[in-house]
C-alpha cells in the first residue's frame, strides 16, 4: 500500500506529462488527478490506522559503493503519515482547483498545451516530496529534497514568458543550493563519523556523537552541534528562514496553486521536517538548537513586519508562511518538536486555503493581484469570502482562551508560544508574541482591504468580478473544515500529555511520581533503555488510567521522535501561568482592533502614517533591504569574479592555452612531420640511424646500463 | 703468420667496404665491393670454413657482383646528383656516425662474454668432421626447420621476380608449338586468281 | 623425434604445402582465371586453421630443439593473424578484380606471408625469428608492389623493400651482438646467460638494434618512415592487410623476445619501448593531422595505435603483455571495419581518398554514416566504444607498473589524435556541399563494416572472452 502510495503520483506525472499527446490533455489531468486521490485516501487510511510501531519498507537496493550501502526504502512512523496526510491532501485538492485557475490562462494564447505539464509538474514534485518524508536514509531524502528543488523551479519558472518569473526560479533555485551546500556537507560528515546513511543507524550513533570532537574549518567542534547545525542550514534554505528567505516572496511568481501547494503547505515545511527527523541528533546539539530558536524567532519577527506593509495579496501571504515557519523552528528549538509538528499540519490546511483562497480572488479579479486594487469584494464572491474568513480566523488564533477550543491556528501556535515561555528562550516567547500581534494585523489587514470598503482601482474589473467555478470552491470547503477541526481534533495527540503523545508517536513513556520525576525519569529511561518492548507495554497500561504523570523514555530512532531525558518542555508548557497562554490571544485581540481602526474606522489614517514614518515604511516596504543588500554583498561581487574568470580566466588563459597548443604548436608539428617525410629513401634512412643513434644514448642515460 | 694474414683481410675488407660507398664511378663502387666479398672470403679460411669461402668467391664475386657490374653500366644513374644531394646531409651525417662510433667504441671497450656463454658456444669446427659434412649435418639435422624456412623464402622471391617483372603481351607474335605441329601442309597455301586491275 | 616436431608445425606445414600446391595448381591450369576462387580456397583454409589452432592443443610444446615454440601465446596471435588475414583477403578480392589487379599469386604470397608470420609469433630462436620476419616481410614487399603500372605502387614497393633491407641489417647486427655475448642464439639459453651476473653494455647495444629492426616492422617512431608512403601507394586491400595480421605478428615477435630472450633485463628495455610509445603516439596524432588522404590518414592512425599497444609492452608485466594483446584484437576489428568502408569509396567507378569526399556522407547513405563514426570514434578512443577500453587497458597496465608518466602522455596523445577521427565525423556530418561520392558496397564489404561497428558497441558488454584468452596467453609468456 505504501509503495502504490508513493509510486501513484510519479505514474501520474509520467502519464500526464508524456502520455497527454495520446489520450488527451482532459484525459492527462484527470489521470495525475484520479491518482492523487487515491494517494491521498492511502495516505489517511494509513494515517490513521497506524498503531506508532515503526516500519521499513524496502523497494529496491539503490546504491552500493564500498561501505555506503543504500536501498530505497520507506520508514513509516507517526512523522512520516503526518507529512503523507499533509502532502496528499493538499496536492490532490490544488489539483482540483488547478482545473478552474488554470482554465484560460492569459499567459498563453488559444490553443496552446500547458495544462498538462502544469499537472505533471504537480504530480512530480507530489512524488519528490513523499520521496522526502518517507525516505528511511539520508540520500533518498537528499534526493527528494533536491526533486521538490528541482520541481519548485519548474513551477515557479511555469510562466518562462515572464522574465520576472524565470528571474524568481532561478532565485529560488540559486539561493536553495547555499542550504543545500549545508545538507550535503551535514550528510557527509554523519557518514564520514557513523559510517553510515541509514536513519536508523545515524540515531543510533547520536549519543556518541554528542561526545566527539569534529575538525572543520580550521577548529575543533563537537561533531553533534556541527551536524546538527549543517542540517539545519538546509532546512534554513528549504524553509526560507532568516538570511537564506529573499526567494520565497519572489516564488510567488509562480501560479497561485504552486504558492499554496509548494511554497506554502509542503515543500518549505520540508526544513521543519527535518529538523524534527532529526531530533535524536538535535536533543544532543544544544547550541544548535538554540540557534535554531534564534533564528526561528527573528525569522517570525522579521517576515511579520514586512507583512504589514505589502499590498500585492500573494507576498503578503508569502511573508505570513515565512513567519509562520518561523514559528515552527522555535518550536523545534526549544525541543518541542511535537508542537512544530502540530503547527505544520495545522497551518498546511489553513494557509493552503489562504492561498487558494487569494488565488480565487486573483481569478475573479482578472489576475489583479494589488490589494490598493480590491475593496468590497464580500457581496461579490461571497463564497470566497467565507473561507478567507475561516482562514483569518485560524492563522490569527481566535479560540477560547485556556481551554482547547478554538480554530486551528489558536492550538497549535499558542502551544508553540506556551514551549517557547517554558523552553527558556523569552527572547522567542516575545519576539512571537509580537509576531502574534503583527500577524493579527496584517492578515485582517487583508480581509478589509480586500473584502470590505468601497471598490478601488479598475471599475471594469470589479463589475466582472465573479464567483470561481465549483472546482475551485470544493478545495476550499475541504480546507476550511480541515482549518476549523484539525487543531480541536488532534490537540491531546501532538499537544497533550507525555502519554497521549508517546502513544501519538510510538514513543515509550515511563511513569514517574509527581514529587521528583527528574531522578526517576533518568533511572526510568535506564531501565528501558535495556528492556523497551516492557516499557512500552507498561506505558500503555498506565496511559489508559491517565492519572500518573509520563515521562519520555525511548531511545534515539525509536519511534517518530526522540525526546531527550531531560526535556520536559512538553510538561512544563502546560504548566506555565495564565498571562502567558492569553498573551498570544490578547495579541491577536489587539491586532484585530488595529486593523480595525486602521482600515475601517479611519482609512485614511495609513497613508498619513507612511508620510509621517517614511523611513520606516520604506525600511519594511522593501523588506529591510536584504535583497539589496545581498546584491552588493554577494550578487555583484560574484557576477564579477565570474566575468573575470570567464574572460580573463577561461577566455583568455585557459582558452587561450589550448588555442595556442591546438592552432599554434600542434600545426607546427604536424608541418614539421610533414616535412621530414620528405618522400626520399635515404631521408627515411636517416631518421632511422638517428633514431638508433637516440635509443642508444637514451638506454645509456635512463636504462640499467652498467 | 695468421695473424697477419687476419689483419691484411680485414684491411682490405674495410677498404674495400669504405670505397664502396665513396668512390665517383659506380663500376669502381662494384669493383671495390668485389675486394670487400674476396677479402671476407680469406677471413672465412682463415677460420677454418673452406666451403663458405669458396660459396662467398662462387656466389657473390662470380654471380652477384657480376650481376651488379651489369645492372650498374645498363642503368642510366646520374650518380653525381645524388652524391650532391647526400653532401647536404653530411655534417650531421658524419655527427650522427661519430656518436654510434663512440657508443660502439664504448660497448666493445667494455665488452665481455658471459661466463655461462662459453659452454654454450658450439665450436667452429667439430674435431674429427670435414669442413663440408660438418656443415651439411648442421643443416640437414640441427637446422632443418631453417634451411626449409629459407626454402621458402627463396620461393617466395622467386615468385615476387616473377609477379613484378613478367608480361604477358597480347599485340605480339607468339611461337605456339602445338599449332605448328599440327599444322596441314595442304592448307598451308592457297593459290588465287588475280585478275588485272581487279585485286582480291 | 622428427616426427613429433613436424606435428608440432603441423599448421605451418599444412599452409605452406597448400600455397606451393596451390601455386603449381593455378600455374599449369587456369592463371589469373583461377584468381577469384583461389582467393576464397586460401580464405576457407586459413580459417580453418585459425579454428584448427585455437581449439587444438593446450599447453607449451616446443619444436626443433627450441627453435619452435607452440605457446598459448602463440596461438592467440595467430588466431588473430591467420582470421584477419583471411577477412581482409577476401575483403578486397572484388575491389582487385574490378581494376584487373588480382593475379593468383596474390593469395598464394598472402598464405606464404602467414606462414611467416606464423613462424614469427612461435620464434624460440633468434634464426627462426629472423626467418619468419624475412618470410613475411618478402612476401609484403611484392605485394604492396603488386600494381605494376603504378608508379606509387611501384616506389612503395621499393621504398619498403630498401628500408626494410636496411632493417635486416640493424636486427641481425644486434642479433649478433646478442649471440657474441651469450653463446646461443635460443631465447631460452639467452635468457639464462642474462640471468647470472651482469648485462653487459655490448648485449644492451644488440637489444637496441633488435629493437630497433623490430620496431620497424611495427612502424613505430622512428623507423616509421615507409608506412605512409607504402600505405598510400600500395592497393587499398593490400594496405588493409598491412594494418592489421603483419602489425599483429610483429608485436607478438616483439613480446616474444623481450619476455622470452630478455624477461630477466625487463627495466634496460622497457625505458626504450616507452620513448618508441611515446614518439609513436604524439608523431601518429600530430601528422595525421595534416593529412587529407584517408589511406595516408590511417597510416599514421596506426602508427599511433601501435603507440598504445608498445605501452602495454613497456609496462613489462604479464598484465601489460595482456592488454597489448587485447589492444591488437581490438584494433584489427576497428581497421578491418574502417578498410571495409575506404574500400567502397569511389566515384565513377574510380576508387577515392580524399577525405573531403566524405562531406554530407551522412544524407545519402545514414547507415555507413553511422557505423563509420562509430568506428572512428572507437579509433579516437571514445568512451563507451570498445576502443576506449583497449587504451584504458594499456594505460592501465602503464599505471600499475609505475610508468603514470606514460598513462599521461597516451592520454594527452589521444586528445591530439582525436581532432582528426572527429573531422572526419565532422565532414560526414556536417560537411560543406562538395563533389559527389558514391560507396559501391557488396554485401561482404557492407557486412563487415556493420559487424565491425556493431562490435564496438556490443564489446562494451561482451568482449566474447578475449581478455580470458589473452590472459593466459601473457601468462605462458611472461615469467
Amino acid at each position: 500500500m505504501e509503495t502504490i502510495l508513493l509510486f501513484a503520483p510519479l505514474v501520474g506525472s509520467i502519464i500526464c506529462g508524456f502520455g497527454w499527446k495520446f489520450i488527451g490533455e482532459t484525459a492527462a489531468m484527470w489521470t495525475a488527478t484520479g491518482l492523487l486521490f487515491l494517494a491521498a485516501l492511502l495516505s489517511w487510511i494509513v494515517f490513521l490506522t497506524f498503531d506508532g510501531t515503526t516500519e521499513h519498507i524496502e523497494v529496491l537496493r539503490w546504491i552500493e559503493s564500498g561501505s555506503l550501502s543504500t536501498s530505497w526504502g520507506i520508514r513509516l512512523d507517526r512523522l512520516t503519515a503526518i507529512m503523507l496526510i499533509v502532502v496528499t491532501t493538499v496536492s490532490s485538492l490544488v489539483h482540483l482547483y488547478s482545473f478552474g485557475y488554470m482554465d484560460h490562462d492569459p499567459q498563453w494564447k488559444e490553443g496552446e498545451s500547458y495544462k498538462p505539464r502544469f499537472f505533471a509538474y504537480l504530480s512530480f514534485f507530489t512524488f519528490a516530496m513523499l520521496m522526502l518524508v518517507t525516505s528511511d536514509n539520508l540520500v533518498q531524502m537528499f534526493f527528494g529534497w533536491e526533486g521538490v528543488g528541482v520541481a519548485s523551479y519548474l513551477l515557479i519558472g511555469f510562466y518562462y514568458r515572464k522574465p520576472t518569473a524565470n528571474a524568481a526560479a532561478m532565485k529560488a533555485f540559486i539561493v536553495n543550493r547555499v542550504g543545500d551546500f549545508g545538507f550535503a556537507l551535514g550528510i557527509f560528515g554523519l557518514f564520514f563519523l557513523t559510517d553510515s546513511i541509514n536513519l536508523n543507524d545515524v540515531f543510533a550513533a547520536a549519543p556518541t556523537l554528542a561526545e566527539t570532537e569534529l575538525s572543520f574549518l580550521w577548529s575543533e567542534w563537537n561533531a553533534a552541534n556541527l551536524l546538527a547545525f549543517l542540517l539545519f542550514i538546509g532546512a534554513m534554505g528549504k524553509s526560507a528562514q532568516l538570511m537564506l528567505h529573499t526567494w520565497l516572496p519572489d516564488a510567488m511568481e509562480g501560479p497561485t496553486p504552486v504558492s499554496a501547494l509548494i511554497h506554502a503547505a509542503t515543500m518549505v515545511t520540508a526544513g521543519v521536517f527535518l529538523v524534527c527527523r532529526m531530533s535524536p541528533l538535535m536533543e544532543f546539539a544544544p547550541e544548535a538548537t538554540a540557534f535554531i530558536t534564534v533564528i526561528g524567532a527573528c525569522t517570525a519577527f522579521f517576515a511579520a513586519t514586512v507583512g504589514l506593509v505589502q499590498t500585492d495579496i500573494k507576498r503578503v501571504i508569502a511573508y505570513s508562511t515565512c513567519s509562520q515557519l518561523g514559528y515552527m523552528f522555535v518550536a523545534a528549538g526549544v525541543g518541542m518538536y511535537s508542537a512544530a509538528m502540530f503547527h505544520l499540519f495545522t497551518h498546511a490546511f489553513f494557509k493552503a486555503m489562504l492561498f487558494l483562497g487569494a488565488g480565487s480572488v486573483i481569478h475573479a479579479m482578472h489576475h489583479e493581484q494589488d490589494m490598493m486594487n480590491y475593496g468590497g469584494l464580500r457581496k461579490k464572491i461571497p463564497f470566497t469570502f467565507g473561507a478567507m474568513m475561516i482562514g483569518t480566523l485560524a492563522i490569527t488564533g481566535v479560540g477560547i482562551p485556556l481551554t482547547t477550543i478554538g480554530f486551528a491556528g489558536f492550538l497549535s501556535k499558542d502551544a508553540i508560544i506556551e514551549s517557547a515561555y517554558a523552553g527558556g528562550s523569552m527572547f522567542g516567547f516575545w519576539a512571537l508574541v509580537i509576531a502574534a500581534f503583527m500577524t493579527s494585523f496584517y492578515s485582517w489587514r487583508l480581509m478589509f482591504l480586500t473584502f470590505y470598503g468601497k471598490p478601488r482601482g479598475d471599475k471594469h474589473t470589479h463589475d466582472h468580478a465573479h464567483e470561481s467555478p465549483k472546482v475551485m470552491l470544493i478545495p476550499l470547503g475541504v480546507l476550511a473544515v480541515g482549518s476549523v477541526l484539525a487543531g480541536m481534533l488532534w490537540y491531546g495527540s501532538f499537544f497533550g500529555h507525555a502519554d497521549q503523545v508517546g502513544k501519538f508517536y510510538g514513543i515509550p513513556v515511563a511513569e514517574a511520581s509527581a514529587e521528583g520525576h527528574g531522578e526517576e525519569a533518568d533511572s526510568h529511561g535506564d531501565t528501558d533503555s535495556h528492556g523497551e518492548t516492557d516499557g512500552h507495554g507498561d506505558a500503555n497500561d498506565h496511559g489508559a488510567a491517565g492519572e500518573h504523570h509520563y515521562v519520555f523514555a525511548g531511545k534515539p530512532g525509536e519511534g517518530g521522535l526522540y525526546i531527550g531525558k531531560d526535556n520536559h518542555v512538553l510538561e512544563d508548557a502546560h504548566a506555565t501561568p495564565a498571562w502567558v497562554k492569553v498573551s498570544p490571544f490578547v495579541a491577536m485581540l489587539l491586532g484585530l482592533v488595529l486593523a480595525l481602526w486602521f482600515y475601517i474606522w479611519n482609512p485614511t489614517l495609513p497613508g498619513r502614517l507612511a508620510k509621517q514614518q517614511q523611513p520606516l515604511y520604506l525600511f519594511l516596504k522593501n523588506k529591510w533591504y536584504f535583497d539589496e543588500l545581498y546584491d552588493v554583498i554577494f550578487v555583484k561581487p560574484a557576477l564579477a569574479i565570474g566575468r573575470f574568470l570567464w574572460k580573463k580566466g577561461d577566455g583568455k588563459t585557459i582558452d587561450g592555452f589550448l588555442n595556442g597548443v591546438a592552432m599554434g604548436i600542434v600545426p607546427f608539428f604536424t608541418r614539421l612531420a610533414g616535412r621530414a617525410q620528405s618522400g626520399y629513401i635515404f631521408t627515411y634512412a636517416f631518421w632511422m640511424v638517428l633514431g638508433i643513434a637516440a635509443l642508444v644514448t637514451w638506454m645509456s642515460i635512463g636504462g640499467g646500463s652498467h | 703468420m695468421s695473424v697477419f694474414a687476419f689483419y691484411l683481410f680485414a684491411i682490405s675488407a674495410i677498404t674495400g667496404g669504405l670505397f664502396t660507398v665513396i668512390s665517383r664511378q659506380p663500376v669502381h663502387s662494384v669493383l671495390w665491393l668485389i675486394l670487400a666479398f674476396i677479402s671476407s672470403a680469406g677471413l672465412f679460411v682463415l677460420l677454418g670454413a673452406e666451403f663458405v669461402a669458396m660459396l662467398l668467391v662462387i656466389v657473390y664475386v662470380g654471380a652477384v657482383a657480376v650481376l651488379f657490374l651489369f645492372v650498374v653500366m645498363m642503368l642510366d644513374v646520374d650518380f653525381a646528383e645524388l652524391k650532391a644531394e647526400m653532401a647536404r646531409y653530411m655534417p650531421l651525417a658524419l655527427l650522427i656516425g661519430l656518436v654510434i662510433l663512440m657508443q660502439f667504441v664504448m660497448a666493445f671497450g667494455a665488452w665481455e662474454t658471459s661466463h655461462a656463454a662459453a659452454d654454450l658456444l658450439a665450436a667452429p669446427v667439430p674435431a674429427d668432421k670435414h669442413n663440408t659434412e660438418a656443415l651439411g649435418l648442421i643443416i640437414y639435422d640441427q637446422y632443418f626447420l631453417l634451411f626449409q624456412l629459407a626454402g621458402l623464402i627463396l620461393l617466395v622471391a622467386m615468385i615476387g621476380a616473377i609477379v613484378l617483372t613478367l608480361r604477358h603481351r597480347t599485340d605480339i607474335k607468339r611461337q605456339d608449338i602445338i599449332a605448328q605441329m599440327m599444322r596441314d601442309p595442304a592448307k598451308a597455301m592457297e593459290l588465287k586468281d588475280v585478275k588485272p586491275g581487279q585485286g582480291l | 623425434m622428427i616426427q613429433a616436431d613436424l606435428s608440432v608445425i603441423l599448421p605451418e606445414i599444412f599452409l605452406a604445402v597448400y600455397a606451393m600446391a596451390a601455386l603449381l595448381f593455378a600455374v599449369y591450369t587456369g592463371k589469373d582465371k583461377l584468381a577469384k576462387p583461389l582467393v576464397y580456397a586460401t580464405a576457407l583454409v586459413m580459417v580453418v586453421l585459425a579454428i584448427y589452432v585455437g581449439s587444438s592443443s593446450t599447453g607449451t610444446t616446443e619444436a626443433f630443439g627450441g627453435m619452435f615454440v607452440n605457446d598459448a601465446f602463440a596461438r592467440f596471435a595467430k588466431v588473430v593473424i591467420l582470421l584477419s588475414g583471411a577477412i581482409v583477403m577476401v575483403m578486397g578480392e572484388d575491389y582487385m578484380h574490378r581494376r584487373g589487379m588480382l593475379r593468383f599469386e596474390y593469395p598464394i604470397l598472402i598464405a606464404l606471408a602467414s606462414v611467416g608470420m606464423m613462424m614469427m609469433v612461435s620464434a624460440g630462436d633468434l634464426m627462426s625469428l629472423y626467418m619468419g620476419l624475412e618470410l613475411q616481410s618478402l612476401a609484403l614487399y611484392v605485394v604492396a608492389a603488386m600494381r605494376r603500372d603504378s608508379v606509387k605502387s611501384t616506389e612503395a614497393g621499393l621504398k619498403y623493400f630498401v628500408l626494410g633491407a636496411l632493417s635486416s641489417g640493424l636486427l641481425l647486427y644486434g642479433a649478433s651482438l646478442v649471440y657474441g655475448f651469450a653463446g646461443t642464439t635460443k631465447f631460452a639459453g639467452i635468457i639464462t646467460v642474462a640471468q647470472h651476473g651482469e648485462v653487459s653494455v655490448g648485449l644492451l647495444i644488440g637489444l637496441v638494434l633488435l629493437i630497433s629492426g623490430l620496431a620497424f616492422k611495427v612502424s613505430a617512431v622512428p623507423f616509421h618512415m615507409w608506412t605512409p608512403d607504402v600505405y598510400e601507394g600500395a592497393p587499398t586491400p593490400v594496405t588493409a592487410f598491412f594494418a592489421t595480421a603483419p602489425k599483429v605478428a610483429a608485436m607478438g615477435l616483439f613480446a616474444r623476445v623481450m619476455h622470452d630472450a630478455f624477461g630477466h633485463a625487463v627495466s634496460d628495455w622497457s625505458q626504450v619501448i616507452a620513448l618508441l610509445a611515446v614518439a609513436s603516439m604524439f608523431l601518429g596524432a600530430v601528422a595525421a593531422i595534416g593529412q587529407r588522404d584517408i589511406k595516408r590518414l590511417m597510416a599514421y592512425s596506426s602508427i599511433a595505435h601501435m603507440g598504445y599497444a608498445l605501452i602495454g609492452l613497456a609496462a613489462g608485466t604479464e598484465f601489460g603483455v595482456e592488454a597489448m594483446l587485447v589492444y591488437m584484437a581490438i584494433y584489427v576489428t576497428m581497421n578491418i571495419g574502417t578498410f571495409a568502408f575506404i574500400l567502397m569509396m569511389e566515384r565513377d567507378g574510380k576508387p577515392i581518398t580524399d577525405i573531403n569526399a566524405l562531406n554530407q556522407f551522412s544524407k545519402k547513405e545514414p547507415g555507413k554514416a553511422l557505423a563509420m563514426l562509430v568506428l572512428l570514434f572507437s579509433l579516437a578512443g571514445v568512451p563507451p566504444m570498445l576502443g576506449f577500453f583497449g587504451k584504458f587497458y594499456v594505460l592501465r597496465a602503464a599505471v600499475d607498473a609505475n610508468m603514470t608518466w606514460l598513462a599521461v602522455a597516451g592520454v594527452v596523445a589521444s586528445v591530439i589524435g582525436a581532432f582528426y577521427y572527429l573531422r572526419i565525423v565532422f565532414y560526414m556530418y556536417f560537411g560543406k556541399d562538395g563533389e559527389e561520392m558514391q560507396s559501391r558496397g557488396s554485401m561482404l564489404l557492407n557486412g563487415l563494416l556493420a559487424a565491425s561497428a556493431i562490435a564496438m558497441v556490443a564489446g562494451t558488454f561482451t568482449t566474447l572472452g578475449i581478455e580470458n584468452a589473452a590472459a593466459s596467453a601473457a601468462a605462458t609468456l611472461v615469467h
